[in-house]
């Protein structure tokens, strides 16, 4: 018999399967790397000690601190701005578990140091065909290497750091085809944000995604990270992208790949789904007719095209929405002032992100009563922008350029929209009170963000775009 | 440790939450990760809808004005648990007192750790999640064994929990031990691909 033609999930899930699933047992799938953060790690670690363990595979396990951590630099005696004495005690929690079981820490100091989804891959750590873990959801961003990669929590994020495993059941699939070409001016981050207004929030529960199609082969490994990122607010458990070249010439020459680095990428560019593999599910999308969007309401399915204007609430869910928001159904995106732009996050907090912003901004002003911040995604990021001068164009241009972390993504450090304020982000979620408590959120790319900074309101950032 | 009380059959009230697309940033804001232990985050459940800016709780809130110890099964509205992979969220909802979730849709991390907390996560069809939401002041039972759910009316719901999930829970089975069982097949996999430290 022929062997069965099979999808690039099913042929990345087969090589990490130790023990098969049964009807009364899950698989128990084997975990190539698993990144650690210091806010989801600290009970994992505590169980583990409660039964006197070790991290199984230190070799495998990387640790990073990008949640809780101050994006301000420390004062004259080194002290760091820390929220609370707790997110303080949280990154010392990590310090000394990553210190007593072996763990390498991309801690303060380090050159490597920055959200745990934009570092990954930046070192190479990431590899095309692994399983990759973290307590944290957004973990779907490195599906753009072809890994099934996954977030956890932290019962489980102990028990991989027992065993290297986890037992997990094999989700159903979905291809998502993205036909055409994208006109210009339109981002990774739109099509994502169109794919999810497609699927539905929650439309992916259940899922594992296949993105393909000419739009996805022909975006940059950034975009293609922005897209499998946003898997999740579908509720996917994962997103992932065949690799290939580009996917090969990008991680070429990162710190962690492999030796015989031709030989390997040989090896991952077979990572493909065959001809004939069959999909739980398929939808395909045409990608010639995205346009730049922005969300509208308090899931990130509440979104649509910024030439569009605010629609006009279809159901009690739109109308809670639209009032939470302040915004009105048939309303131009003009009519809402913005008091915030952030810039940053794993989902757009790249150097490709941070250009594609700071075109926008060069030689311009960010509007009155803007406050605008920038933060890059890691230090590697960081030291990028600035070696091109990028930092110069978002400080001329009056914004704040900070140090590396999640910050107005999450909201957990002191960086934060005050309550009742509109912030255009290029993060993840405009759930109510994300970015602090009664903060109202338009999720749009870093060209839409920069644009409504010097229009004050939400605007279609193809007006404002300028020839190099 | 993560052993769980074997959970079995129970009746309890429901608390409504009718709100769709309630997400893990409503269950406990992210400012309250910062913990590095499970301990009393049931006070923060709920945190923004359930407090005034100030500190005083909002009165008309529906954790405001039950008895924890009899309700136990938390109704949410469409699609429940969608958001990040905090398990503060099954946390602080277990802590509060709930024993199960139900909705017509739930998130499948939350699902799953959930799971791991003797939360029963518990996803109804929507004919049924409006006879529970229609009918807020019921008391429901479930029966893990049965694996069924019934309702006040007399209406008897069979709900699936993933099988192995449901032993854990049924007998107390403890996931991590379970795991560390597995390692005699963990390291020959690690032999057999290369993998091996
Ligand atoms: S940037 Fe935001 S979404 Fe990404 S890991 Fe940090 S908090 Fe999570």
């Amino acid at each position: 018999m022929s062997s069965q033609p099979k999808s690039l999930f099913e042929k990345v899930w087969e090589r990490h399967i130790v023990e098969d699933e049964s009807a009364d047992r899950p698989a128990v799938l084997y975990i190539d790397l698993h990144l650690v953060h210091e806010v989801t790690s600290p009970q994992a670690f505590s169980e583990l000690d409660a039964r006197s363990l070790k991290v199984r595979r230190p070799d495998r396990t990387f640790a990073t601190l990008d949640h809780s951590i101050p994006t301000l630099g420390p004062d004259a005696e080194g002290n760091r701005p820390y929220f609370t004495p707790q997110a303080k005690a949280q990154v010392e929690t990590l310090e000394r578990n990553t210190a007593a079981h072996g763990v390498k820490l991309f801690g303060w100091g380090s050159e490597n140091r920055g959200v745990v989804h934009v570092i990954g891959p930046e070192m190479g750590l990431t590899q095309p065909g692994y399983t990759v873990v973290c307590g944290d959801s957004h973990t779907s961003t490195h599906g753009a290497f072809g890994c099934i990669a996954f977030g956890i929590g932290t019962s489980e994020v102990g028990h991989v750091l027992a065993t290297q495993c986890l037992a997990q059941r094999k989700p159903k699939t979905m291809r998502i085809t993205v036909n055409g070409e994208l006109k210009p001016g339109v981002s990774g981050k739109d099509v994502a944000l169109a794919i999810i207004q497609r699927l539905g929030f929650g439309g992916g529960t259940g899922y594992a995604l296949e993105y393909t199609g000419p739009v996805i082969e022909a975006l940059d490994m950034e975009g293609r990270m922005t897209v499998c990122n946003l898997s999740i607010e579908a509720g996917a458990r994962c997103g992932m992208i065949a690799p290939d070249q580009k996917t090969v010439e990008w991680l070429r020459g990162r710190a962690y790949v492999p030796a015989d680095y031709d030989a390997a990428a040989a090896e991952w560019l077979k990572l493909k789904s065959d001809d004939g593999a069959v999909f739980d599910d398929e939808i395909v999308i045409d990608g010639s007719v995205i346009e730049p969007m922005a969300t509208w309401g308090t899931t990130p399915d509440q979104g649509g095209a910024i030439s569009k204007g605010v629609p006009v609430a279809s159901n009690e869910n739109e109308v809670k929405a639209l009032n939470y928001m302040g915004l009105h159904g048939g309303d131009s995106r003009s009519v809402a002032k913005v008091d915030v732009v952030f810039i940053g996050s794993c989902t757009n907090g790249r150097l490709a992100d941070l250009r594609a912003a700071a075109d926008i901004l060069r030689g311009r002003k960010v509007a009155d009563g803007v406050r605008m911040l920038v933060v890059p995604g890691s230090e590697q990021v960081r030291i990028d922008a600035v070696a091109e001068g990028l930092d110069k164009v978002f400080t001329d241009a009056g914004a704040e350029w900070r140090l590396p972390g999640c910050s107005m993504c999450i909201a957990m450090n002191g960086d934060f929209v005050a309550p009742g304020q509109l912030a255009v982000s290029t993060s993840n979620r405009n759930f109510e009170g994300r970015q602090g408590p009664g903060s109202r959120t338009v999720l749009a790319s870093p060209a839409t963000a920069a644009a409504s900074a010097i229009a004050g309101h939400v605007v279609d950032p193809r007006d404002y775009l300028q020839s190099a | 440790m993560s052993n769980q009380e074997p959970i079995n059959t129970f009746s309890s009230r429901i608390a409504v939450l009718p709100e769709a697309n309630i997400d893990t940033d409503q269950i406990i804001p992210a400012r309250f990760l910062t913990t590095t232990t499970k301990a009393g985050l049931g006070d923060v459940a709920f945190n923004d809808w359930r407090y005034n800016a100030d500190g005083s709780k909002k009165p008309d809130f529906i954790l405001n004005t039950i008895d924890a110890s009899e309700h136990r099964v938390l109704v949410g509205g469409d699609n429940f648990g969608c958001g990040s992979s905090r398990e503060h969220a099954p946390w602080a909802l277990t802590d509060f007192g709930f024993k199960a979730v139900i909705s017509t849709n739930i998130a499948d991390i939350f699902k799953s750790n959930s799971l791991k907390n003797g939360l029963l996560p518990i996803v109804v069809t929507p004919e049924i999640h409006e006879k529970l939401l229609k009918n807020p002041q019921q008391r429901v039972t479930i029966d893990l064994e049965q694996n069924q759910l019934s309702l006040e009316d007399g209406t008897v719901f069979v709900f699936h929990i993933e099988a192995f999930a449901r032993q854990c829970l049924l007998e107390g089975v403890d996931a991590m031990g379970w795991i560390l069982n597995r390692l005699p097949s963990i390291e020959s996999y690690e032999q057999k691909t290369g993998k091996a430290a």
